[in-house]
């Protein structure tokens, strides 16, 4: 049997910077994970993922990352996907830094 | 050190103007980033977990005060202020834009330094010892023919499109600082009977999924022959080394598939056939490379301050005995600077830390700067008397940690902090064993033990032949550790042995602690280091304090 559908989220890096990204419902891309899309549905997701590989100018090596929902939006569900939308554990630095400033 | 001649100079700029060009048709979108990709990674730019990284070669390990400043002015201008020394003596920056790289480069070829081969199928940044040119123990300077490889690597025709990355390590010395024997390729100064200076080539050695210990392919290769006979190797893997499956597609597995014999009645074969094509014209090269390497003017003088502050000074002292190494020249040390200060990540320093090296090199060091494979910088050529002034400068700047081969000296790659590859952590695994050991002030009683970590089973941490190797991995979304004792990264080399089933990120610290206070039980004298411990008693009571609860069970 196939292996059930769990939640993703289309994720890449940004073709300039190379900061994490992700692809919202309103087909932007932003850099908080919460306002990401949560996508449920298999063949959907294979649709929003060829959306966002037709984004060269924009994107690189855009991917469906496993997400579940969360009190404000969606969150990772593996320590990789946790790291990428945080930034390093020896510094301050990525999304955390970002954060910081606001 | 060598200096670019006008030839180098045009090349480089002729390729950073082409990269730059590059960029822009990505950026554009005229070139896709399938396109774009293996024309980046041929000039080191990768994209790693948040952000490109950029890995500068330092071509075997060596540099002077001009070039460390401009990896500062990198750091600074177009990262985030700091810079990582990796373990094949590159520096990589975490940060950069994609569009800023090209003034990167163009800053960098403004001091003889470049990006090119440090990444791809290709053959890499030629590493040496870093001690070349300074150890007491040395036969010839290995660093003339290091760059001899590097200028006839460099974008070789024939080995710009591989089955896979090629990499050479160039020792001179008696004692092997290099990992000779986890090369694809390493040469050695020899000399034979008859006195000739030549070199003994090994192959096939390499760390990764499958880490296998380097073979001797010939024992004395003649100096004229070096060049041909290297191409004959890389040229036969290139031929026959498998292109179907690139966990096999390194020379180490062709080796392992072929056997060393006929792997070397091919290379004899292929050798006889090109050698007639070098006309002596890589000779004439190599004579002008050797005379950029002539030992600098050593400087006489009393060494009274040095001998004052050792005999004076505690703190100095306990530098003293475990940063300096023998010279060649027996009034002057080699200076070996941690960049592993307790708690900080392995190999990471700030702009600010690069330019007080600099500056001591300036001063006192001959203008010369090294950096190991063991993610340290090294001041090669110090009178003894301007030790104490050294000290005092490092330290005002956290670089004068006393810990050079010590538990807390690890060798850590960025592990998935940054790297894309990665499946598990390595920094934070180094900086709390450090913090740790630290804090029970116990390093200097446990003597010489090497702990190295890898966040993945590619090893660039070299955990295979670390005397306590930690391997980072993913098990079912958890991060695991698994160790190995016993490897070994010099002449002797081995790889370790795995103790058993993996840690939790919150267990492998004092799993590496139990294994010490089993080391400092079983040791035989305060002499005996934890490798000879290891060999003499084996893996049964290192097992026994990892896994106390496996014991009872089969009581």
């Amino acid at each position: 049997m196939a292996r059930a559908f769990t939640p993703k989220v289309i994720t890449a890096n940004h073709l300039i910077e190379g900061d994490v990204i992700y692809l919202t419902a309103a087909d932007t891309w932003s850099r908080d994970l919460a306002e990401a899309e949560l996508i449920t549905d298999e063949a959907h997701a294979q649709l929003r993922l060829l959306d966002a590989q037709s984004q060269p100018a924009t994107v690189v090596g855009a991917y469906l990352a496993d997400a579940t929902s969360g009190a404000n939006g969606p969150e990772p569900t593996h320590f990789r996907e946790e790291f990428r939308r945080t930034g390093p554990s020896n510094y301050a630095h990525g999304k955390q830094e970002v954060l910081a400033n606001v | 050190m060598y200096k670019y001649n006008d030839f180098d100079t045009a090349f480089l700029a002729e390729r950073n103007a082409q990269f730059r060009a590059q960029v822009e048709r990505r950026i554009d979108g005229s070139l896709t980033e399938d396109e774009f990709k293996p024309l980046r990674l041929m000039n080191g730019l990768y994209l790693q977990l948040h952000a490109y990284m950029l890995r500068v070669a330092i071509p075997y390990g060596s540099l002077n005060s001009a070039q460390m400043n401009t990896l500062a002015l990198l750091a600074e201008k177009w990262d985030k202020g700091y810079g990582h020394f990796t373990t094949r003596q590159n520096i990589q920056y975490n940060w950069p834009k994609l569009s800023d790289v090209p003034d990167m480069l163009d800053a960098l070829a403004e001091v003889g330094m470049h990006a090119i081969q440090t990444s791809g199928n290709t053959i890499r940044n030629v590493t040496a010892d870093h001690f070349a040119g300074a150890a007491a123990d040395e036969i010839e300077d290995p660093r003339p023919i290091a760059e001899l490889i590097r200028q006839w690597s460099t974008d070789h025709p024939e080995f710009q499109f591989m089955g896979r990355k090629f990499k050479i390590a160039v020792g001179g010395a008696a004692k092997d600082r290099a990992v000779l024997k986890a090369h694809d390729l390493a040469v050695r100064v020899v000399q034979n009977d008859a006195g000739e200076t030549g070199y003994q080539i090994l192959i096939g050695g390499g760390l990764g999924r499958t880490p296998m210990i380097g073979k001797v392919i010939n024992d004395f290769v003649p100096r004229a022959d070096l060049l041909p006979y290297i191409e004959a190797v890389v040229s036969v893997w290139n031929q026959i080394g498998r292109r179907d499956n690139k966990y096999k597609a390194r020379i180490k597995i062709t080796v392992h598939e072929h056997g060393i014999d006929h792997i070397r009645a091919r290379v004899d074969a292929r050798f006889a056939l090109i050698r007639p094509t070098f006309l002596g014209a890589d000779q004439e090269l190599f004579s002008e490379i050797k005379v950029h390497f002539s030992p600098p003017k050593f400087r006489t003088g009393s060494t009274t301050p040095y001998d004052t502050a050792y005999k004076t000074d505690p703190v100095f002292r306990a530098w003293a005995d475990t940063n300096l190494a023998d010279h060649r020249v027996s009034d002057h040390a080699i200076v070996t600077i941690s960049i592993k200060k307790h708690g900080a990540t392995p190999g990471d320093a700030s702009a600010e830390q690069m330019r007080v090296m600099a500056t001591l090199a300036a001063d006192y060091g001959y203008d010369e700067l090294r950096i190991s494979h063991e993610q340290n910088v090294i001041l090669p050529h110090v009178h003894k008397s301007d030790l104490p002034a050294i000290h005092a400068k490092l330290k005002q700047h956290g670089l004068g940690t006393a810990n050079i081969g010590l538990i807390s000296d690890i060798i850590a790659c960025p592990g998935m902090d940054y790297c894309a590859l990665a499946t598990a952590r390595s920094i934070p695994v180094a900086e709390q064993i450090a913090t740790r050991f630290d804090d029970l002030k116990l390093e200097h009683d446990i003597g010489h033990l090497q702990i190295k970590i890898s966040g993945c089973i590619n090893a660039c941490g070299h955990h295979h032949v670390g005397h306590i190797g930690i391997l980072g991995l993913d098990r079912a979304g958890v991060e695991n550790y698994q160790i190995t004792l016993g490897g070994d990264a010099t002449w002797s080399a081995a790889v370790g042995e795995r103790a058993g089933p993996g840690f939790a990120y919150d267990e492998i610290v004092p799993a590496v602690e139990r294994i010490v206070d089993a080391y400092l039980s079983v040791r035989d004298t305060a002499e005996e280091t934890f490798l000879e411990t290891y060999r003499r008693v084996g893996m049964s009571p290192f097992k026994a304090a990892l896994y106390p609860e496996a014991i009872k069970k089969v009581a």
